[in-house]
């Protein structure tokens, strides 16, 4: 009787100890599951063959786009964006210099682009060859430059719309961005004025969204992010948009980049 | 024609393991579009895995089956260098075939 007592026991504290896992073990947990499998290499796949393939008015491969690291260097290029470019005399992120360079080697239309929603048309092409850029840099630490004053401002206009309030909500990015510990119903959400650590918010994307089927740009993430402040939408490659990445970019120095990551 | 897919296939003892990962989008026709109208049925129908031209496994997918879909099993027997031959077909009757080689 007294064995029975002592193994009903056990079986309580091997019950209680199962029930602490939190909601975020479980879906770090999933993300675990579903990372061997992550469709990301799908489009992995089709933005290098993007990459390498003669398209355009110009017929022309992608192969002497200047990502920062000199034209057709791709690997480490991703953590070291949003840079400032002299010839376009702008801080560019990565989706806006690769739209860049769809027009001046491949002769499209960077506005119409530009103005392409997401998942329709050329946009989806930009998404395939951020995605392979991304992917490209696997593993290596974020250290983008500061050293041109454009970047500086870059910066600190990041900053300025990262806690700038607004909208019907009275949200900035702060407002879920800007202390540890905060989340949207299960998902935590990381610290952002700081390095959150290796694969973490601006490390993570772009990413393949599991739960929609859909692979997300970063452009598209801040898009999202506005839509759930109830913001106006940001032009896609906006200077703001360009800005905040900087900001986030600059913060996350040191951290490894894991994009293209896999998402709920 | 549709998208290439990723198939790996790694030796792990006395089997390999494959991985393949398809581009599809595999619509339940379930869905709605933005005017309301359904959006039609489009998934893969039939999937065929063959070892060295061998047919070793075959399934029968339907709208359950999520959009890019993820694959995964042994093949008994196959050694590096053995070719791994995925094919699928969709209710279109689209169909795509790719192969791996076994390291």
């Amino acid at each position: 009787m007294k064995h029975l007592l002592i193994a009903a026991a056990l079986l309580v504290s091997f019950a209680a100890g199962a029930q602490q896992k939190s909601a975020a073990d479980g879906i770090a947990e999933y993300r675990k599951m579903l990372e061997d499998g992550n469709p990301a290499e799908l489009f992995e796949a089709k933005g290098e063959g993007l990459w390498k393939q003669k398209r355009g008015p110009k017929n022309a491969s992608l192969e002497l786009c200047d990502l920062g690291q000199g034209p057709g260097k791709v690997k480490g290029a991703f953590v070291a964006l949003p840079r400032y470019f002299a010839d376009t005399n702008k801080v560019q992120d990565l989706e806006s210099r690769l739209v860049t360079c769809m027009e001046l080697l491949q002769g499209l239309n960077g506005a119409e682009i530009a103005n392409t929603p997401f998942g329709r048309g050329e946009q989806n092409n930009v998404t395939a060859l951020a995605t392979w850029v991304a992917a490209e840099s696997r593993g290596l630490k974020f250290n983008l430059p500061q050293g041109h004053a454009e970047e500086k401002r870059s910066y600190e206009l990041g900053k300025r719309v990262f806690y700038y309030r607004a909208g019907t909500h009275d949200f900035s990015c702060a407002s879920c961005h800007g202390e540890d510990g905060k989340r949207i119903r299960m998902q935590d959400l990381p610290n952002l004025t700081k390095n959150p650590g290796d694969g973490i918010g601006f490390a993570a994307w772009p990413a393949y969204r599991v739960s929609n089927g859909q692979m997300w740009s970063m452009q598209l993430r801040l898009n999202d992010c506005y839509r759930q402040m109830r913001f106006p939408y940001p032009g896609f490659g906006s200077e703001p948009t360009i800005a905040v990445s900087t900001y986030m970019g600059v913060n996350a120095k040191g951290a490894a980049s894991i994009a293209p990551a896999i998402k709920r | 024609m549709a998208d290439p897919m990723r198939i790996r296939a790694q030796v792990a003892g006395d089997k390999a393991t494959v991985r393949v990962l398809m581009a599809h989008e595999m619509e339940t026709g379930q869905r709605k579009d933005a005017a309301g109208k359904t959006i039609p049925a489009w998934h893969i129908q039939d999937v065929t895995a063959q070892h060295n031209g061998k047919t070793v496994m075959t399934a029968q997918w339907g709208p359950a089956v999520s959009k890019n879909p993820f694959l995964q099993f042994n093949v008994k027997g196959a050694k590096v260098g053995d070719k791994i031959t995925v094919s699928w077909v969709d209710n279109k009757g689209e169909k795509r075939s790719d192969e791996a080689t076994v390291s």
